[in-house]
């Protein structure tokens, strides 16, 4: 009785989850079914030729490509490097130290913390002292999103260099700076790699913290002191408004922007994962 | 460890100053965003705390004509909303983790272990389209009738599920919040799973402990404050989370008993109406609500960062 009473939980507990893990499963291919249906009906070469459209008319996305693409790898340029520097703080000059532990700390909540509230604090910072909306502010915004993740992945890979490779290049009488960004940084270079690529898949759909900082623009605009149109703001505004011309728009955009991004994280950690056999 | 300070520093002393100045200046910047963050939010919002005062939290008026502004409805949505996909992901998060670390064959973990963190990759305006396009009308046509007739009409939780079938409103929301926190939560749960000390399992199976039992009795007892922390990454990323609420939560700023009805959450609210808002009053109000996010996902990331680090090396993932 009793055993079959435990054999009996233990099958209720194997079906459970085997069908939670089912039921993630059917979101994943839910959302993107729908993405790739809604948004192939919606493709057109003249989404990557003509500009966002006013209410009722055809055209393209343009504009929003070209200012995501600009804000991005101006984030990049910006974050990229800030976020080595602060990650190899933490593995390698301040390890152990208060400083290190505490900024490890923050930096990981950093992570986590709500985007809206940073497109805010660069509004704040940077929109409101300057008077109006630019692309400089939305990419800004997304730098301070890539930054924790570039010192984690950062501070994780130095410290998997092992430390006979520090005592070896100290031994031949190399400065500090040196061994760091000669040998240390190459043998970290495949995670920090992937923290950076990973950043980029996550940077390339927020939303939130652009919606105050780089707002939008109908019209092309290669002048990163202006409001700039950018793919996920085109997308919410368009998904949000009546007109269907625009709801296309929006789901074509959406399943670029979705490839590109998963397409990304694929790859990224197909490489990871080899990289680490 | 601290390197060394190298033998031949003929040509590096100043390099190497300046290279630390650079790296200990970059993990300042980390600690000055958030601060500054939140040090311009209260500033930004003391217009608003000055003029309601404690009211601003307890008031349910938001009537940007008058100019007074309550934030009762917004944090209520926000409460509702998270513990509600709490409710939602947490048994399923643990469910995936269980199936990923002692059920699926090993050749099985890999895969499904990307599918699920692809499910955490997708960003939030995707899950927004699609809940407003797909899903809330599926939930109009399909689900809400049911809780109406079935559930509706029970004493006590009826009110809850009683209201117009719109598909629009707190349950959507927290269902779709739902989905977009079970990743986290579930691989973080993997990790604090694996964590656990081999013997402590192949003792419990040497006793002749089912599979139920080890998890039961063996791995939940012993990541206990590990699965707390990964709950509360959960909680912080649901209270935070903007662009799939704001566009399945409706933006009324109605307080409703019914999670049938629309309602409004900080963050929605904050991304619908801080563009338009017209006044100084309006702006701080907004920015004040800001600050209340803030403050509160700070807390709840904090607790969840405490809890994990007291499993050995388990940390949470960036993704």
């Amino acid at each position: 009785m009793i055993v079959l009473r435990r054999k009996l939980a233990d099958l209720i507990a194997l079906v459970f989850a085997a069908a939670a893990t089912l039921f993630g499963l059917t979101w994943l291919v839910w959302i993107l079914w729908t993405t790739f249906v809604e948004g192939a009906a919606a493709l057109s070469p003249s989404l990557f030729t003509e500009m966002t459209p006013p209410p009722g008319a055809n055209g393209g996305l343009l504009n929003a490509f070209y200012g995501s693409a600009v804000m991005v790898m101006l984030a990049l340029a910006i974050g990229t490097p800030l976020g080595i520097a602060a990650g190899t703080y933490l593995a390698e000059h301040g390890r152990h130290s208060r400083l290190a532990a505490a900024v490890g700390f923050i930096n990981d909540i950093l992570l986590s913390a709500p985007s809206i509230v940073i497109g805010l604090f660069v509004y704040e910072l940077v929109v409101r002292p300057s008077g109006h909306f630019s692309g400089f502010a939305g990419a800004l915004a997304l730098a301070i999103i890539l930054l924790p993740i570039v010192v984690r992945t950062t501070d994780e890979a130095l410290r998997l260099v092992p430390n006979q490779m520090r005592e070896a290049a100290f031994a031949l009488g190399l400065p500090v700076w040196r061994v760091t960004s000669r040998i240390l940084y190459k043998a970290a270079m495949s995670g920090i790699v992937t923290g950076v690529l990973l950043g980029l898949a996550r940077m390339a759909g927020e939303t939130a913290p652009l919606l105050f900082t780089a707002l939008n623009n109908q019209f092309w605009s290669a002048n990163i002191n202006q409001p700039l149109a950018n793919v996920p703001v085109v997308i919410f505004q368009y998904a949000m408004s009546p007109y269907d011309e625009w709801h296309s728009l929006a789901w074509a955009g959406a399943l670029i922007l979705t490839i590109f991004v998963l397409g990304l994280n694929l790859v990224v950690r197909f490489f990871a994962r080899r990289g680490n056999k | 460890m601290s390197p060394p300070s190298p033998a031949a520093p003929r040509s590096g002393v100043g390099a190497d100053r300046l290279f630390q100045l650079v790296t200990v200046g970059a993990a300042w910047l980390v600690l000055l965003i958030l601060g500054g963050t939140a040090a311009s939010m209260a500033w930004g919002g003391r217009l608003a705390f000055e003029t309601f005062g404690l009211k601003f939290i307890t008031s349910r008026e938001w009537d940007a004509v008058s100019g007074n502004f309550g934030a009762l409805v917004p944090i209520y949505g926000t409460i509702v909303t998270s513990v509600l996909a709490l409710v939602i992901a947490v048994p399923v998060s643990i469910g995936i983790a269980l199936f990923l670390t002692d059920i699926a064959p090993r050749w099985l973990r890999g895969p499904i272990g990307i599918a699920v963190e692809l499910l955490a990759a997708i960003p939030s305006i995707i899950y927004g389209m699609w809940g407003l396009f797909v899903f809330a009308p599926f939930m109009a046509v399909n689900v809400e009738p049911w809780l109406n007739d079935h559930v509706g009409a029970l004493p006590v939780v009826g009110t809850a599920f009683s209201g117009p079938p719109i598909g629009i409103g707190l349950l959507t929301a927290s269902i779709v919040l739902g989905i977009m926190i079970i990743p986290f939560i579930s691989a973080v749960s993997r990790d604090v799973f694996n964590a656990v000390p081999p013997a402590l399992k192949e003792a419990a199976v040497a006793l002749g402990s089912t599979r139920w039992e080890i998890l039961s009795r063996v791995t939940l007892p012993y990541t206990r404050s590990a699965m707390i922390g990964a709950i509360f990454l959960g909680l912080g990323r649901a209270l935070g989370e903007t662009m799939a609420v704001t566009f399945v939560l409706g933006n009324a700023h109605d307080l409703s008993a019914s999670l049938l009805m629309p309602s409004n959450s900080i963050a929605a609210a904050i991304a619908n109406e801080f563009t338009e808002a017209d006044t100084d009053l309006y702006r701080s109000s907004l920015i004040a609500l800001a600050f209340l996010l803030f403050v509160v996902t700070f807390i709840v990331l904090t607790a969840a960062k405490l809890m994990l680090m007291r499993i050995g090396r388990v940390q949470e993932r960036a993704h």
